[in-house]
């Protein structure tokens, strides 16, 4: 390696945020079926759980801006993901919980079309899910 | 380039909650446009993170989230930031009310 190329390397380190861990799960969210987003996030066999909490409306007529809130009240959530059947990229987020926050989170998402929504929580080591029908009326995925 | 943020952060009922707003395009393949979303973002209270996520451009426009943390007091320190694909960043800090 030539100390150009050397001092090159380093220049790419400090460049690098300092701030946010840059992991991204690709394969996850690359998936296209919301089978394939599971698994891909070890979520294949969760089991129903009527303690995980989604707060959402029934019918939103703008797919572009559809507010989520979720809550589990599973002992022990250490991570909550949002899958939203019919997008075309099914999973929407995945939030992970430290010790001092609460397994709590409510953000906006898009939909595509009427769709199954899975909010799968982590808790020891097993995943639970829980399933919310949202319907459309105006598509929100060309934003 | 990076929009700006906004941020509140308020104790009450035993927990704080943050509520935080990124000014991002987000723009999905379906769009037309170039691909351009936030991929990761961090919560940090006294800086310790507590809160650690991934999101897809399935997040809405200006994206706003809201958390909530166990306890806390008036003067915590809360930093929020984020990552997007284009490996453009961007934070907030402010104080617990």
């Amino acid at each position: 390696m030539t100390r150009r190329s050397l001092l090159a390397f380093f220049g790419l380190l400090l460049a690098k945020p300092l701030t946010v861990l840059a992991a991204w799960n690709e394969q996850a969210f690359g998936a296209k079926t919301a089978a394939d987003a599971l698994k891909n996030i070890g979520a294949s066999a969760a089991a129903p759980s009527k303690d995980i909490v989604i707060e959402a409306p029934q019918i939103a007529e703008n797919g572009a801006v559809v507010p989520i809130e979720i809550s589990s009240n599973i002992p022990g959530t250490t991570s909550i993901a949002v899958v939203i059947e019919k997008n075309p990229f099914p999973l929407a987020g995945k939030f992970d919980f430290k010790e001092n926050a609460l397994p709590f989170v409510k953000l906006n998402v898009k939909m595509g079309e009427t769709s199954d929504v899975r909010v799968v929580a982590v808790a020891g080591g097993r995943q639970f899910v829980a399933t919310r029908e949202i319907k459309v009326t105006i598509g929100g995925c060309g934003g | 380039m990076a929009g700006p943020m906004k941020m509140r952060a308020s104790v009450a009922g035993g927990f704080t909650e943050v509520r935080v707003l990124m000014t991002h395009p987000m723009t999905t393949a379906q769009s037309g446009q170039a691909l351009h979303f936030i991929q990761n973002i961090t919560v940090k209270q006294n800086g310790k993170a507590v809160v650690e996520a991934e999101i897809s451009q399935a997040v809405s426009r200006n994206p706003v989230f809201s958390f909530r943390l166990k306890g806390g007091a008036k003067g915590d320190k809360i930093e929020v930031s984020w990552l997007d694909n284009k490996g453009e960043t961007n934070k907030i800090e402010t104080a617990v009310a």
